[in-house]
Parts: C-alpha cells; structure tokens; sequence
C-alpha cells in the first residue's frame, strides 16, 4: 500500500499545478465568515427564505491560541464508555508514549502522540492522579488543550498483582512457544502489557 | 519500494491497530480486581443478530452474544 504513495503524490501534485492552483489554507486559519456573496445572491432569488446554514455555524467556535502561553494546561481525557477529565485545568500530565513518557506542559508544541501501555499521571499543584492506560491516542493543541482518549484506563489501586504475574509468566511461555507470525504478535502484545503493568505498580 | 517507517511488530505480523488496542485493553480488564473486573467485563458484553439479504429478504438471523475474549 505505502509503495503507492509516492506515485499517488506526485500524481496530485502534477494535477494540482496544471490546473488552477487552489492553495487550500488549514481549518485553522480560515476565518469563520460566512460566504457573502453566496448570502447576496441567495437574498436575490429567495428573499423570504433564510440562507441554508452550514454545519460550522452550529459549532462552537475553536478556542483561539493565545499570544502568550497560557499557565493551565486544559485535559479532556475520555474513555469509550466515560469521560473521565472533561476540561481540567491542570499544571502538568505525563503520557506513555511510544517514544516514552512525555511531560505535556502548557504550551507545548502541537503533536499527535500514539500511547503504550503505561502509566499517565495528571499533576495538579502538589495533587497526582495516576492511571493506568491500555492504549490510545493523545492530541495536544496548539492553544494548550490536550485530548487523550484510551480504550481502558484504571487506577492503579484496581489493579491485582497477583494476576499480574500470571499473566506475565503465561506470556512469555507463549512468545517461547508460539509458531505462527500472528501468535508470536500476540504473545508479545501480552508480555509489554503484563510488564507495563508490573512496572506500573511497583514503579 | 521500501516502506518509508518501521512497522510495529503487530502490524508486520497483519494485524490492525484496533485489534492491538482490543488486545491490550482485554488484558489489562482481566486484571482487575473484583468487582472493577466484573463491571469491565460486564460493560464489553455484545449481542448481535447477523443476517444475510438475498432476493430483497433477508435470511435466517444468525444472533451472536460475544463476550469479549483474547
């Protein structure tokens, strides 16, 4: 599939420059205005009528970025059946991220972060909640807002050691044993996640 | 031509993103301790009727409860 992409870019690129280049500006810079000439001439053939609205005017509009960094760092931090943080003000949260824990400080730089399993723990004055994260996704935005979402997070108190260990040692003896590429994979899924969680909880 | 990032092992081995993220997140639910363990368990429970259409009708429902399992 990837060995299309360079042709498929190049493809567009040539397309784009023989026709009339529409340089399309991000979401973020367009001012959200609505289209007046479209508004002129729909005024024009149906006075009486209110102009369609566009789903944009039913947003909220996007938090602006601010000029200077702003002190809080605002978490949403949602699970698929809980929203766990909804627009927390926070000082610092520290994310599992496959290239390791990172510190999200307010006005960090804008990244798409792919979490491990592993401990996120979110820093509030001298106030730490720590949970344990099966995976997922973190969004930081340029004006200081962080979306993480996960498929599972617990606390740590919820997490039985014991069963831990069993995991841990039915595991390896799995990845010692496994045949095909698709076990082996599995075998391995269950040894980081079962050592994550050893690390998590004596860590 | 090469593939321009290194894979991770789950996807080299064909498997796809939210499989691995299924995987991880039925491991750490086993886990728990009672009774979080229960209500994870409990709350990832589905139950579906499957059935095929053919000629505009559709064909014996096929139900399936699955209860989620590595």
């Amino acid at each position: 599939m990837l060995r299309q992409a360079s042709r498929l870019l190049s493809r567009s690129v040539t397309a784009g420059s023989s026709k009339s280049t529409t340089a399309r500006a991000f979401s973020t810079e367009v001012p959200s205005t609505i289209d007046s000439t479209f508004v002129e001439s729909w005024k024009k053939v149906a006075p009486n009528m209110d102009p369609p609205q566009t789903p944009s005017s039913f947003m909220k509009a996007r938090p602006t970025t601010a000029s200077s960094i702003p002190t809080k760092l605002t978490v949403n931090f949602v699970l698929p059946y809980a929203s766990e943080l909804s627009g927390k003000e926070v000082d610092m949260v520290i994310i599992p991220a496959t290239t390791g824990q990172m510190g999200v400080l307010p006005g960090h730089v804008p990244t798409i972060a792919e979490l491990k399993p592993g401990i996120m723990s979110v820093h509030e004055g001298t106030d730490v909640k720590k949970y344990f994260v099966s995976s997922g996704f973190a969004f930081l935005h340029a004006n200081s807002v962080a979306d993480i979402i996960a498929v599972e997070a617990v606390p740590l108190e919820n997490i039985d050691a014991s069963q831990v260990q069993k995991g841990l040692a039915e595991f390896t003896q799995k990845l010692a044993s496994a045949s095909t590429d698709l076990e082996k994979a599995e075998a391995q899924i269950g040894v980081e996640v079962h050592s994550a969680m050893n690390a998590a909880l004596s860590g | 031509m090469a593939s321009n990032a290194a894979v991770p092992f789950w996807r080299a081995a064909g498997m796809t993103y939210i499989t691995y993220s299924n995987i991880c997140a039925n491991l750490v639910r086993k886990c728990l301790k009672e009774p979080f363990k229960a209500e994870s368990i409990n709350r990832e429970k589905v139950h579906f009727s499957l059935s095929k259409w053919a000629d505009g009708k559709p064909q014996k429902p096929v139900l399936r409860s699955d209860a989620p399992e590595v």
